[in-house]
């Protein structure tokens, strides 16, 4: 997750408060409060990093124990082209789907919300809904319902009516339609949530801009956009394209249901779970998940380089 | 980035946005009024697609297969299968009941056993002037940029050696220790206002006395929300419980589905009912508690 602002030290001790209680007064309170978590922190977190690390370097079929030592030939085994570079591909081709289309329509809806008055509420809480969906539901309606190959499939229903033959929308690679399925149940779950966030970032612009930029001559609702809204919402925006990609990156939900250990489109997290618990191949499955760990802090201090944490509008 | 972590002195995210920004002058001249009906169409065409596939897993849910499959298009079956529930609930192939009972204890002690954890760390961090704290902080801020999701084998392999698989702490434990919830606190709690502290330390109370006593009492909103975005994605989740869930005991009601989903061994009109069934006390929770909800979705997904 992103991390960004306040990061300064937030406990200056107050000398007064100091001396009134006592300095193990307050070593005690801190670990009261903060021991817990820290404890659970460190196993559950920081040992099995560890401990994967450690175990990435030994071959470790059938067991979690390392000594089995092979040096780095599980990344090299992964990092050489075949299923794992595969599933980076995928998940790249997955990203640039699933990142603009939510960004724009998200945004879209946002703004469509922003200008109604009636119903507003209604409509808001109607694109929020699948919220509350999980990923295997949705994909259960999606691989079952809408997306069934046979005839009984709403999308074959509706092309049916124009006399296009029944697809076979998960099961065939010429086109690939079934990245329209993947693709469409990710949209439909998340949309609301980056439109919640849209919403609020569009109540922080202050009205004056608006009306500034009607004295300075802005003249329809593109240009209004163009140089109010957009830049005024580069927070929020720069927010929601980090989540997009991260939520992105760990995709399996709805991968694993639709389309299970299918070679055509499997992304990391499903090719690292079948190899880790269908193959029980613990040696390259700890070498996968750091590989994709030290990835995914590479784009988060990325984009904190550049876009600067927690750095205003 | 500057979030509205803040006490519930300032009014949530969902009751700002009533006032949309103010429009220079609200002369009402015919391109207006096309373009208000085309958003309204705009809109009415989104809300018809977003509700679809609610449509089908209730009609789907109270039909028999023979309407589900029919050639022809059902809008709705006209003979109503109530006899579907008790199909669903009596079925011991399925065992729903035992998924959803699991379901419903991992995610109420996860929701309450995350707030109690991750609130009072919080709270150190943020208020308790510790030597180490600074440290500590940062210790705990690493973990954010690694996803849970990514290290779910490390974590499979502290479980396994506990032997813990295969249990329900083996699914609840390790999601306790959120750093990120934690992080949300500390911010929140910065932003407290110092001045109720203080007076409760007049009246003689350590911190331990002040969290209790004037925090949290007056924090019920942002625990709220905390506690609703937990509770729907411990629900939800897919991945952790199907990895240390193995045995069909331990199964949550969205493993249980997905097996039937890929294994297709129960009927179609028993998983939709199913389906309807594991999605309905989010639906419950969505209605009457939307207001945190948005709140939470709007302070956790944009921080800091």
């Amino acid at each position: 997750m992103a991390t960004s602002g306040a990061l300064a030290p937030a406990t200056r001790p107050a000398p007064a408060e100091r001396r009134r209680r006592g300095l193990a007064g307050v070593t005690g309170a801190f670990w009261l409060f903060v021991g817990p978590f820290l404890l659970g922190l460190v196993i559950f977190v920081y040992v099995p990093i560890i401990w994967s690390v450690v175990l990435s370097f030994s071959r470790a079929q059938n067991t979690v124990t390392p000594g089995d030592w092979v040096g780095i030939q599980n990344y090299i085994d992964l990092l050489t082209p075949g299923p794992f570079l595969d599933s980076l591909v995928t998940f790249t081709i997955f990203a640039a789907f699933i990142v603009p289309l939510t960004f724009a329509l998200s945004l879209g809806l946002a703004l469509l919300l922003n200008q109604v008055t009636i119903l507003r509420a209604f409509f808001r809480s109607v694109f929020f809904l699948p919220t509350a969906c999980s990923y295997v539901v949705a994909s259960l309606v999606w691989k079952l319902s809408i997306f069934n190959g046979v005839r009984f499939g709403l999308a074959n229903k509706v092309i049916g009516i124009f006399g296009i033959e029944n697809i076979p929308w998960l099961a065939t690679t010429d086109p690939p339609w079934y990245w329209l399925v993947i693709v469409t149940v990710r949209l439909w779950l998340q949309i609301g949530f980056y439109m919640i966030l849209f919403l609020a970032g569009l109540q922080r612009i202050s009205p004056e801009l608006y009306e500034a930029a009607a004295v300075d001559g802005a003249r329809n609702a593109w240009q209004t956009f163009r140089y109010i809204t957009f830049p005024q919402l580069r927070a929020t925006s720069v927010a929601v394209l980090l989540l997009l990609l991260i939520n992105a990156y760990q995709a399996f939900d709805e991968f694993f249901n639709l389309l299970g250990n299918s070679s055509f489109a499997r992304p990391p997290l499903v090719y690292l779970y079948y190899t880790a618990q269908g193959n029980q191949d613990y040696g390259h499955g700890t070498a996968g998940a750091v590989i994709l760990a030290l990835l995914i802090m590479i784009v988060t201090l990325a984009q904190g380089r550049i876009f600067g944490f927690g750095r205003a509008e | 980035m500057s979030s509205a972590l803040t006490p519930d002195l300032v009014p949530a995210a969902d009751q700002q946005e009533l006032a949309p920004p103010r429009r220079r002058r609200r002369r009402m001249t015919l391109g207006r009024a096309i373009a208000q009906v085309l958003r309204y169409l705009a809109l009415a065409i989104s809300a018809v697609l977003f509700l679809l596939p609610f449509y089908l897993i209730i009609r789907n849910a109270l039909s028999s297969d023979m309407d589900i499959t029919a050639p022809t298009w059902t809008i709705f079956p006209t003979d109503i299968q109530w006899g579907n529930f008790r199909e669903l609930f009596t079925d011991p192939s399925v065992n729903i009941l035992r998924s959803l009972a699991n379901s419903a204890i991992i995610a109420v002690l996860q929701t309450a056993g995350q707030l109690l954890i991750c609130s009072m760390a919080g709270y150190g961090l943020a208020r308790i002037p510790y030597r180490w704290a600074t440290p500590i902080f940062y210790g705990v801020l690493v973990t954010l940029m690694i996803p849970p999701a990514v290290t779910f084998i490390p974590s499979f392999i502290i479980v396994s050696q506990l032997r813990w698989v295969d249990t329900l702490q083996g699914i609840i434990v390790p999601v306790l220790f959120s750093g990120f919830t934690t992080f949300l606190f500390r911010q929140y709690f910065l932003a407290f206002p110092r001045s109720l502290e203080e007076a409760a330390r007049v009246d003689g109370l350590g911190y331990f006395g002040a969290f209790w006593r004037v925090v949290v009492p007056n924090s019920g909103a942002f625990f709220a929300a905390i506690a609703v975005i937990t509770f729907i994605a411990s629900w939800n989740a897919f991945l952790w419980p199907l990895v240390i869930g193995q045995n069909s005991s331990m199964w949550t009601v969205q493993v249980a589905l997905s097996t039937f989903l890929t294994a297709q061994t129960i009927n179609l009109h028993e998983l939709f009912l199913a389906a309807a069934v594991s999605i309905a006390p989010l639906v419950l929770v969505f209605v009457f508690l939307q207001r945190y909800l948005v709140q939470g979705v709007a302070e956790t997904g944009i921080k800091g």
